[in-house]
């Protein structure tokens, strides 16, 4: 479903990524793990199209398409939902409005008909319901006097609305209390476990994997996979560091 | 008439109100142009809001005159959209316990300059004003605002505030604030702030990650910026209105 092919990408003028291969098929959900400094957080802005980050070798296929010729927008479309590890504040526009632009935006692309607004608010509902979220939030700013864990469960309200093929998650876990990191662990179980989605879950803990069950697990290290493996790699990674895994 | 109309002369550069003024405009305009004041007077007590949206093709110019009375009260809404030489001037008089609010937006590309122009007279104790404008320009389209405010002697409790921001989308486009405050009494509260930045990347990219269109992404980041100077109009659908006009005007701009 995404096959990342020695896949080579700057920051500025300097190498971060350099010659990742991973292959996500359809229906797993596969953990990254790594260091500080590895190029996680690289990886999933590099996938979204962030501008800034520049790929210099390698490619990237999603679903049959070349990722780097679509635009940010049209890989969303495309199925593509990018988790923010930063979600980002957007004063003076609704999650409603933002939400209903975006969906619509998608479905259009895709030759469907727009949702209207009696329709999205119902899904919109469900979802919020999902994450155990007040509808009264969803009529706010985006993201704005959130805290850091609303924020992450507003990011997979906005995934259960979009209801994306692929998931690239960065490191949803940050800032979440043991409460909300159930939440949100169940809202990515509920939304993206299925045989025909996949999700690449970048995280620094296994608390997250308690929850969602990775298929398997890769070490990035070095702007590279070092090591791929099942669960049990993450439970060896938090008894034993890095660098004896790496060793 | 004709005979008064023919002493008018242009005003200049040197006038600090027509500092960034587009100068062949008013040339084309002319000096009789320059005679005509629309004057509303509000009566002690009374409230009114007017809803504007200016600008065309050829250079336009709007002076209103308020006079406004004891506790009265006037809001003005204005789209200024030009796509030449758009000048709107607001000289308002408030007495005792009066309030002004006045809400702009200036937005267009092309080599346009558009701009607000107010004095705001504090003549008797009390009164309040508050005006928020907002700039977002293109090409190499210009937004000012230049804005007096006087305080009489005796104006004592006077609360006045301006707020200017400016978005500009491209390199070559421009914004000039001016904020000139004349204050004579001593028990007073005058604020204003001006700030000219760009786009939110950030939030741009948000949006974009979620499926926007760079083009719908840019559109509701200008929506709510200009928002704010709408914000105090409680009629929704003449609001509705004036941010359409905006908006529209905004197609055609760089992405």
């Amino acid at each position: 479903m995404l096959t990342i092919t020695d896949l080579h990408a700057s920051v500025g003028d300097k190498p971060i990524l350099k010659g990742l291969t991973l292959d996500v098929p359809a229906g797993e959900i596969h953990a990254i793990m790594g260091p500080n400094g590895a190029g996680k957080s690289t990886l999933a802005n590099v996938l979204g199209g962030k501008p800034g980050y520049e790929v210099t070798g390698g490619s990237v296929m999603f679903r049959g398409q070349d990722l780097f010729a679509l635009e940010p927008h049209e890989r969303a479309a495309a199925g593509l939902f990018l988790g923010f590890q930063y979600p980002v504040e957007i004063p003076g526009v609704s999650n409603v409005q933002f939400l209903r632009e975006a969906l619509n935006a998608q479905r259009r692309s895709r030759d469907e008909a727009p949702l209207s607004g009696g329709e999205f608010l119902k899904l919109a509902k469900d979802k919020a319901g999902l994450l155990k979220m007040d509808m009264d939030m969803l009529k706010r700013q985006v993201n704005v006097g959130f805290s850091g864990g609303e924020k992450k469960r507003a990011e997979m309200v906005q995934m259960g609305i979009l209801d994306p093929a692929f998931a690239v998650l960065d490191e949803t876990d940050s800032g979440l209390d043991i409460d909300a990191l159930r939440i949100v662990g169940a809202g990515i179980n509920s939304i993206m476990r299925s045989p025909d989605k996949g999700v690449l879950l970048i995280t620094h803990y296994q608390r997250l994997l308690d929850v969602v069950r990775p298929d398997k697990v890769s070490i990035l290290a070095g702007g590279r996979i070092v090591e791929t493996g099942g669960p049990e790699l993450a439970l060896r990674l938090e008894a034993e560091g890095y660098d004896s895994v790496m060793a | 008439m004709m005979a008064e109309a023919a002493t008018l002369t242009l005003p200049s550069r040197r006038d600090e109100a027509w500092r960034y003024a587009d100068m062949d405009a008013v040339a084309r305009l002319g000096a009789a142009a320059l005679d005509q004041w629309q004057v509303i007077n509000v009566a002690a007590g009374e409230s009114v809001t007017r809803c504007m949206i200016v600008g065309s093709d050829a250079p336009e110019l709007h002076r209103i005159r308020v006079t406004l009375g004891e506790g009265a009260r006037a809001a003005f809404f204005v789209t200024n959209r030009g796509g030449d030489y758009t000048r709107v001037e607001l000289e308002v008089r408030l007495a005792k316990g009066a309030h002004f609010e006045f809400g702009g937006v200036t937005i267009g590309g092309g080599t346009a300059t558009r701009e607000f122009v107010t004095q705001v007279i504090h003549a008797e104790p009390e009164a309040t004003s508050n005006q928020t404008v907002r700039a977002v320009h293109w090409g190499t389209g210009t937004g000012n605002f230049l804005g007096e405010i006087k305080v009489a002697r005796h104006a004592q409790k006077t609360d006045a505030a301006q707020d200017f921001k400016a978005l500009l989308l491209e390199a070559g486009a421009g914004a000039n604030a001016v904020p000139q405050l004349e204050i004579f009494a001593d028990d007073v509260k005058c604020a204003h702030g001006a700030t000219v930045g760009e786009l939110d990347e950030a939030a741009r990219f948000y949006m974009m990650a979620r499926g926007v269109d760079p083009a719908t992404a840019q559109r509701l980041l200008v929506q709510a910026f200009i928002g704010d100077a709408f914000v105090s109009l409680d009629d929704e659908a003449e609001r509705e209105t004036l941010l359409d006009a905006a908006l529209s005007a905004l197609e055609g701009a760089r992405l």
